[in-house]
Formats: C-alpha cells, sequence, structure tokens
C-alpha cells in the first residue's frame, strides 16, 4: 500500500471560490426556471381584486372555450380532489385556490392551465368572478379588537406545541399570544426616577428575489416529484403527503440552485397548486410567478412596537414592558413562530432584571407574512435601538456609554432566563465605536448640511429544535459526495459544507461533490433559515464525514495497516475488493438540546443553541432644506464564531445590511384599501448601484461558538440587525429630528424637521 | 388567441440559426427553444437587468425585444462568452473576487461588464455605477462586482 502525504489542513477558515461559480458566470447554472418536462402545462391563475370579499360565482366558461386551454379550475374541483385542501407550516389555513371567500388582494381565486403559458394568460383573464365585498382589517393593532374577523377557526398545525391551545378558537384575529414574564415590572416602574415610552412601526416589504418562485410537479404513476424553488424541500415532501394522504416516499421533492430566497422561499408555496393540478391533468404542470405576483404571496411583516422602560437617574434600565403587533396577513405562514422566537429578544441585548413582553401574531386582510432575513429581528432592532439613544438623549448620557452602562454580558441571563454563552455583543460594540472612532471630534457640518453618527447593534436566537442529517460517500476512487437537503440559495452552503467534509476526510474541498437536495436520496432537513446550517447541518456534515473517516480506520486496520500510517482510500478500496469498487457511507444527524419555554412565563433555561450578534454604525449628512440624507459610512460587525469561509462571510454581512438598508430608506408596499398599489420594480425599488453607500466596511469579531463546528456558527442575517435604527439615530445625532416609522424617506425628514421648526 | 407565426433568421453566439415565432414571443422564449437560459425573465419590464443579451453589439432587456425584431441580426448571450471553453476576462474577474451569490443576476451583469470595457478601458468608480446602475443584484454583491469590474479592466488593459 503507499502511503500519501496527506493534505494540508484548512479546508476550514481558507476563502475558498464557490463550488459552482463557473456554472454561474456562464448562464450554465441550474434553476427550476430552466426546466422542461415533455407534456408539460402551465399554469396561470386568476387573482381576486379585493382585501376581503365573498366569493359568489366564478364563470370560467369563456376561458374554457379558448383554443389551446386544457383545463380550467376553481376551488371547489381542488375540494373534490382533497376535501381538506388546507396547508400551512403553522396553521391549515390556506388553501391552494380560494374557497368561499378571498382574504387578501391578489389572492389566487382560479387557475388556467395550457401549453403555451400565453394561452394560460389570456384565458385566467377570461375568467369572470362575482364577489360579495366584506368589509377588511388591516392594520395590526385594530386587529386585536375588529369585529372583522379573517379566519372564522383557527386551525393549529399541531407542529408546534406553543399553538395547541388556539385549536378550534373563533372569534378572533390572534393567531399567537406569546407572553413572557420576568420579575416584578410594576414594581421598577413604580421605583423608577424616569419613565420612557415609545411606539414604532415597520412597514411592510417583499423579499423580490430575481429569480421569482416557481414549481413544476411531474406525475409519475402513483408517485409525484415536484421540482421546486425551494428552501425546505423536506418540510414540501412531508406537506405534500400529509394533503394527498400519502406515505412520503411517494412525494419527492427535488431543488437545483434557487436565484435567492431571503425566507420568501419557505415551507410550502407554489407546491401544493402545481401537485394538485398534476394530479387532475395527469399532466406536468408548472408554475412560473411574475414579479408582481410574489407581492401577493409572501412578505415581511408590517408591526407596531410599544416599549417602556424603567430607568434609573445614572442610566440604569431596571424594567421594561414590550407590546409588539405583528401583522402577518390573511394567512399565518411562518408568523406565529416569528412572534415567539423574536418575541423573547423584544427587551434587547441589555441587562434588564424585571420584563415583561406580549408579543401577538395577527390575522389580517394583507398578503401574508412570513420569514424575511431576520425572522422578526429587524423590526425589533429598530425600535429597542431607537428607544435606547432616546432614552441616553433624555438622560443627557452618551448612547454609547449607555450601552455599555446596560449591556448583556456573558454568563448573565437573557429576558428568557437563558444565560448569554459566545455573543460577543459588547465585542461588536465596541468594535463599531473603534471604527466610527467616537471618542474623537467628528466633522458635524455647517449652513444647511449637517452630519451624524449612528450606532446599532442586535442579537437573535436560533431556531431550535431543528433536526439536520447528512451522508458522506466514499466511493472506490477515494472521491467524497456529500448529500444534504440544505439549499445553496446564493449563501454559499454547498461549499462551506464541503469545507466541513474536506477538512475531517483530510481532501481539498474542490474535489468534494455536493449533491443537491433530492428527498429520493438526499436526507431529512428541517430547512434552509434562519442562519441555522452552518450550526445544524455543519454538525450532521461533521459527523457524516468522521463517520465515514471511521469506517476507513477501521477497514485500513482490518487490512493490517498499520495504526497512524496515512493511507490514500482508493487504495482500500482496491485491496478490500481486488479492483476500484465499493463505498463507505457515512451518516451524521444533529439536532441541537433546547427547553421550550413555559406557556404563561415564556421563561427557559436553554431557548437557543447559539446567539447571533450584529450591529451596525454609520455616518450620514443631511441637508436640512430638503431631507435629503445620504449614508457617508456604513460599518457592519458581527459575532458569527469562526468564520469557515471568511470571503463568503463578507458577502454575506455587507449583502445583509444591504438589503436592510433598502427597506430602512424606500422599500414600502403601499396600499389603498387593502388594495396593493405597487407590486413591480417600477413602482417598488429595490436597491441598485446609485442607491447603496460608498463606503462599506464589515468586520468578523473575533469570537469562537464553542459548541459549534470548528467553532463556526450562523451569518446570514445578522449584519441586517442594526442597520435601521444606526441610520435613525445618525440622523437625530445630525439634526435633533426622531423618526419612529420605517422607511425613513427624505420627505419623512423633511417633514420632521419642518414640524421641529414650528414647535 | 390568434398566432401567427413569423420565420426568422439571426446569428446566435457566432452561428447561424432560425425559428418561427410568434408577433408576442420575446427574446428570452426564443433564446430558451436553444436552450439558453443564462438570458431569464426577472421583473419583466426592464427594470433589472437580469435578461440582458447583446443585439448586433447593442446591450437590450430581452424580456422587451420581440423575437421577430431580432430577424437577421446578431445575437450575443453570456453562453457565448467562454467559446472554446476558457472563460472570459470579466468572468473570471467575477469568480476572484466573489462578485455574486444566487448567480441569477450574473449573466446580465457580466454582459453589461463586457458592454462597458468595450467604449471605456479604464472606467472610474462612478461609469462603473452609472453603467451598471440598469441591473439589480438582490443579494447586493454591489461591492463585489465593483471590484471585479476594476479587476477585469486591469487584465484587459
Amino acid at each position: 500500500m503507499t502511503v500519501e502525504r496527506t493534505m494540508p489542513a484548512g479546508q476550514v477558515g481558507r476563502s475558498v471560490k464557490r463550488l459552482e461559480a463557473r456554472k454561474k458566470v456562464s448562464g450554465r447554472a441550474e434553476y427550476v426556471h430552466n426546466i422542461v418536462a415533455p407534456g408539460m402545462l402551465h399554469v396561470k391563475v386568476l387573482r381576486g381584486v379585493h382585501a376581503h370579499a365573498r366569493i359568489k360565482s366564478i364563470d370560467t366558461s369563456a376561458a374554457k372555450a379558448m383554443p389551446g386551454v386544457f383545463a380550467v379550475f376553481t376551488g371547489e374541483d381542488i375540494r373534490a380532489l382533497v376535501a381538506e385542501p388546507y396547508f400551512g407550516p403553522a396553521f391549515h389555513d390556506q388553501p391552494a385556490l380560494a374557497l368561499d371567500k378571498v382574504r387578501h388582494f391578489g389572492e389566487p381565486v382560479a387557475a388556467v392551465v395550457a401549453e403555451d403559458p400565453y394561452v394560460a394568460a389570456e384565458a385566467a383573464r377570461a375568467i369572470a368572478c362575482e364577489y360579495e365585498e366584506l368589509e377588511a382589517v388591516l392594520d395590526e393593532v385594530e386587529a386585536m379588537t375588529s369585529p372583522v374577523i379573517v379566519h372564522e377557526v383557527l386551525k393549529p398545525a399541531g407542529m408546534f406545541p406553543d399553538l395547541k391551545h388556539l385549536q378550534g378558537k373563533r372569534h378572533t384575529n390572534i393567531a399567537l399570544d406569546y407572553q413572557l414574564r420576568r420579575g416584578d415590572v410594576d414594581a421598577a416602574f413604580a421605583a423608577a426616577d424616569h419613565v420612557f415610552e415609545h411606539e414604532f412601526h415597520t412597514q411592510q416589504v417583499m423579499h423580490t428575489p430575481l429569480e421569482p418562485m416557481v414549481s413544476l410537479a411531474i406525475p409519475d404513476g402513483d408517485n409525484l416529484t415536484i421540482h421546486t424553488a425551494s428552501q425546505s424541500p423536506s418540510f414540501v415532501r412531508i406537506e405534500i403527503a400529509r394533503l394527498l394522504g400519502w406515505p412520503e416516499n411517494r412525494v419527492r421533492v427535488k431543488v437545483p440552485h434557487l436565484g435567492g430566497g431571503f425566507g420568501a422561499k419557505l415551507y410550502i408555496k407554489l407546491e401544493a397548486l402545481v401537485a394538485f393540478l398534476a394530479l387532475l391533468t395527469r399532466r406536468p404542470v408548472k408554475w412560473s410567478l411574475t414579479m408582481e405576483e410574489q407581492f401577493y404571496t409572501i412578505t415581511k411583516h408590517a408591526s407596531t412596537f410599544r416599549v417602556k422602560s424603567a430607568v434609573t437617574n445614572d442610566g440604569r434600565v431596571t424594567g421594561r414592558r414590550c407590546e409588539v403587533f405583528w401583522n402577518g396577513g390573511a394567512y399565518a405562514d411562518i408568523g406565529p413562530r416569528v412572534t415567539q422566537k423574536s418575541g423573547f429578544t423584544a427587551p434587547g441585548p441589555y441587562d434588564i432584571e424585571n420584563v415583561s413582553i406580549d408579543s401577538y401574531a395577527l390575522y389580517t386582510n394583507r398578503p401574508p407574512a412570513g420569514a424575511l432575513r431576520g425572522f422578526g429581528i429587524p423590526q425589533l432592532v429598530w425600535a429597542y435601538e431607537s428607544h435606547t439613544d432616546m432614552i441616553a438623549r433624555g438622560l443627557g448620557i452618551d448612547p454609547l456609554e449607555f450601552r455599555r452602562k446596560n449591556i448583556l454580558r456573558e454568563g448573565r441571563p437573557q429576558a428568557t432566563g437563558t444565560k448569554l454563552r459566545d455573543a460577543e455583543i459588547s465585542g461588536v460594540l465596541e468594535k463599531l465605536a473603534e471604527r466610527l472612532e467616537w471618542s474623537k471630534p467628528f466633522d458635524r457640518g455647517t449652513g444647511t448640511i449637517r452630519r451624524g453618527r449612528g450606532i446599532a447593534v442586535g442579537f437573535k436566537a436560533s431556531i431550535a429544535p431543528t433536526t439536520s442529517m447528512a451522508i458522506v460517500n466514499i466511493g472506490g476512487d477515494g472521491s467524497a459526495t456529500l448529500s444534504m437537503s440544505t439549499v445553496d440559495m446564493g449563501q454559499g452552503s454547498d461549499t462551506a459544507m464541503a469545507q466541513i467534509a474536506a477538512e475531517v476526510l483530510n481532501l481539498e474541498t474542490e474535489k468534494i461533490r455536493v449533491v443537491h437536495p433530492d428527498t429520493d436520496t438526499t436526507p431529512y432537513d428541517m430547512a434552509t433559515l434562519g442562519s441555522r446550517s452552518t450550526f445544524h447541518m455543519g454538525h450532521a456534515v461533521l459527523r457524516a464525514a468522521e463517520h465515514a473517516r471511521a469506517q476507513l480506520a477501521e477497514m485500513a486496520a482490518s487490512l493490517g495497516t498499520p495504526d497512524g500510517s496515512n493511507y490514500s482510500f482508493a487504495d482500500l478500496f482496491k485491496k478490500k475488493y481486488g479492483m476500484q469498487a465499493g463505498n463507505v457511507v457515512g451518516v451524521g444527524s444533529f439536532i441541537p438540546d433546547y427547553a421550550s419555554p413555559a406557556r404563561g412565563t415564556g421563561l427557559s433555561d436553554n431557548i437557543t443553541p447559539f446567539w447571533m450578534v450584529g450591529g451596525t454604525g454609520v455616518e450620514v449628512e443631511v441637508d436640512t432644506e430638503t431631507g435629503r440624507f445620504d449614508v457617508l459610512r456604513m460599518i457592519n460587525a458581527a459575532d458569527l464564531g469562526r468564520p469557515l469561509n471568511p470571503a463568503i462571510v463578507e458577502t454575506q454581512l455587507s449583502g445583509g445590511a444591504l438589503m436592510q438598508y433598502g427597506f430602512t430608506r424606500f422599500e414600502e408596499m403601499t396600499f389603498d384599501n387593502g388594495v396593493l398599489l405597487n407590486p413591480s420594480f417600477a413602482d417598488y425599488k429595490i436597491p441598485g448601484f446609485n442607491d447603496i453607500p460608498r463606503d462599506i466596511e464589515n468586520h468578523i469579531v473575533e469570537a469562537r461558538q464553542k459548541s459549534g463546528p470548528f467553532g463556526a456558527k450562523g451569518v446570514g442575517e445578522s449584519a441586517t440587525f442594526g442597520v435601521s435604527p444606526a441610520i435613525a439615530n445618525a440622523i437625530h445625532d445630525a439634526v435633533g429630528v426622531r423618526l419612529t416609522s420605517l422607511p425613513i424617506t427624505p420627505e419623512a425628514v423633511f417633514n420632521a424637521l419642518r414640524a421641529m421648526e414650528k414647535e | 388567441m390568434a398566432a401567427r407565426e413569423v420565420a426568422i433568421g439571426f446569428t446566435l453566439n457566432g452561428r447561424p440559426a432560425s425559428a418561427r415565432v410568434e408577433t408576442h414571443h420575446n427574446l428570452v422564449d426564443l433564446l430558451r427553444r436553444f436552450d439558453l437560459f443564462g438570458a431569464r425573465e426577472s421583473c419583466g419590464q426592464g427594470m433589472c437587468g437580469c435578461c440582458t443579451a447583446l443585439v448586433d453589439g447593442v446591450a437590450v432587456s430581452g424580456c422587451l425585444t420581440l423575437a421577430l425584431l431580432v430577424d437577421g441580426k446578431s445575437i450575443e448571450t453570456v453562453e457565448g462568452l467562454d467559446a472554446g471553453g476558457n472563460l472570459g476576462v470579466v468572468q473570471q474577474a467575477f469568480i476572484d473576487e466573489g462578485a455574486f451569490q444566487c448567480g441569477f443576476c450574473t449573466p446580465g451583469f457580466v454582459l453589461m461588464t463586457c458592454d462597458l470595457l468595450k467604449r471605456n478601458r479604464d472606467p472610474s468608480d462612478a461609469e462603473i455605477r452609472d453603467h451598471l446602475a440598469g441591473n439589480l443584484c438582490r443579494c447586493a454583491a454591489y461591492p463585489e462586482i465593483l471590484r471585479a469590474v476594476k479587476a477585469a479592466a486591469r487584465r484587459m488593459r
């Protein structure tokens, strides 16, 4: 047996180029949008034109009569196939096509299938639907008490224990009421030297992945294959199997590359309708949304956050009461998780003895809201970091000093009671202060051009308890294949996970083949969301690779290889099987420890496997005559443990911050009586090259997640946290006006300046 | 739908090609029929640049260009840039600088960068931003794209 020199260590921590880089720059990366199946039909849907209405009649005769139309379906046709065609991860509340009522503007009402997508679109326009318009509830706070009820009865999915108490509830729009009580908040307020109370708002926005959502279902005898641009292939398989009453193994879900996800492509979206239509037509059925249609499908929660703090004369926060109202839209999607998972961090990364939180998921008649890069955290940080600055200014204390005085430090309990571990909140804060040279004099401008600085930090718990599984398969020539259901939607998971496997197996990362999600062959993974993959799938891959390595070591020992010697995998197989043959299959699975929050108190001593920490500092320049402002410098810092791939991590930091920058400055879905007015890039602006700060720095704060694979943890969302409040705080620093609603447009600044002058 | 098919002939990445198209088909529809998926429809309004292709050397939005208008013209797509199996300078620079994440917008940015560097061998940052202002990247790899364009310009000089 030849003895090979081992690879130099350091696959982890190296800026490996994305494994699929060549395909992406040459236009040859595979997306669902490329896939064509023989005999394929295209779907186009007719969408409802009211925020809330009863469907009186649907006339499909003209559409059916059009040449080239294969068939037209309504919700009743679906109900004939599946008696309870309602889906969703938290509530079984969403029909594939509207039944009896439409609950938001743009809800799918009827579907046309045709071989030619242009014919399908034309025919969809020929469907006549008559409605009886109903009063709508659009605002999240009004939804708490409104007589308008979006769903007659609540139908929790049963997956989450904290939703069970809502089963069968009527006459309410509250899809979850999460409560946390720690210490004695009333006593803290009674004893406070100062009380500060503020209310903040965020607007509804959309992810707008540039690859619009797309799914293709192909019937195959007793089975169904679904090619879908999804972040959660395992969930799609389970949910489609549940809807059809089939075993999981009859549903195959495949996901190639995604052209962006950001939370839009999670759980189940288009898959239910294409599955139903494929069974009804016995043909492959593909549904490709337009950019416009994405705005009706899933969005980011608008929110109202009322926060009240008890503070001592020397600037210690002793109590905080938080009331958060999440505008979930017409279907719950994952909104109740946002309400709870984010809700318990609502008091912010501060050491506060007495805390009370009420976080409400609300149904309204707006397009549904779900996960969007940060899972509710950016909405919360917006409020609590603005509030933090307002308290500091109110007390005449420097905002950085005030944060230092109250910041949550290692080993101290967070609101839930879980002690902070491996979370460099102060490290992030200090990095921002250092880069902004906070303690040095700052040019504040003159005349009508004024400058200011702002800082903000936030933190987020990881999603738990969730499972990841991975398979590492070593072939007879010693080459390695990694199979997993993590979806590479641009964040670089293929590359990072290959690095982990390569490190363990002493191979070169670039030589590892990564198999994309295919539920026939890749094992279960909860989903690609919430920055969980690096930690959860990272552990599963690590274990799978170690399992393979251990079997290879056993094989080597059984073949008489001296202990401790280096050997090539290929030679082992050849020696054992007499030729290039055989496999070693390593499997790994991971689920972190977790203690669910207690009902009523919301407390837990183990609420998360790790904390993500991120912050932003900015310098702004404001024109006091026009309200126009520029962000001159943007500094993002995060604790992500040890970076597995520093170059990809940096693009995650700057990409996350710039996405939130659009949500901060101009993105906003605008409605007139529930009718969406701007569902297109002509009317809904996302950041382009000329819209972003010229000077952007990203910093990885030195840290190690001791429980993480190679010391790493997630990073996809961390840089979104601080962007909005840092900008509001800087504008206040520059010109003395306080903005409490997003987006912060020049017009809003202008109006605030004029209002201040009047006072 | 009363469809009228028209026969067109054109050059596609240097090779002669022909097709029968309906009057409402756009350039993205046409390219898909040749298994070219690099120009892809996203916003459908000519606002995002994902469907960029070059027609007689001029960058166009494929979603707004009717297929029958390319009759007699020469079309270049991103798939034509690595003819012979070697990546173009711009493509390699995008890889070296990590100038993309999901990759959906990348062909458009690559083609527009080629277009810029054909006219301007040493563009300033402002010129790069202006030339690429019609391309959107939701992953916001803009800082990396800026670096990649500058790296490509250096290598081509």
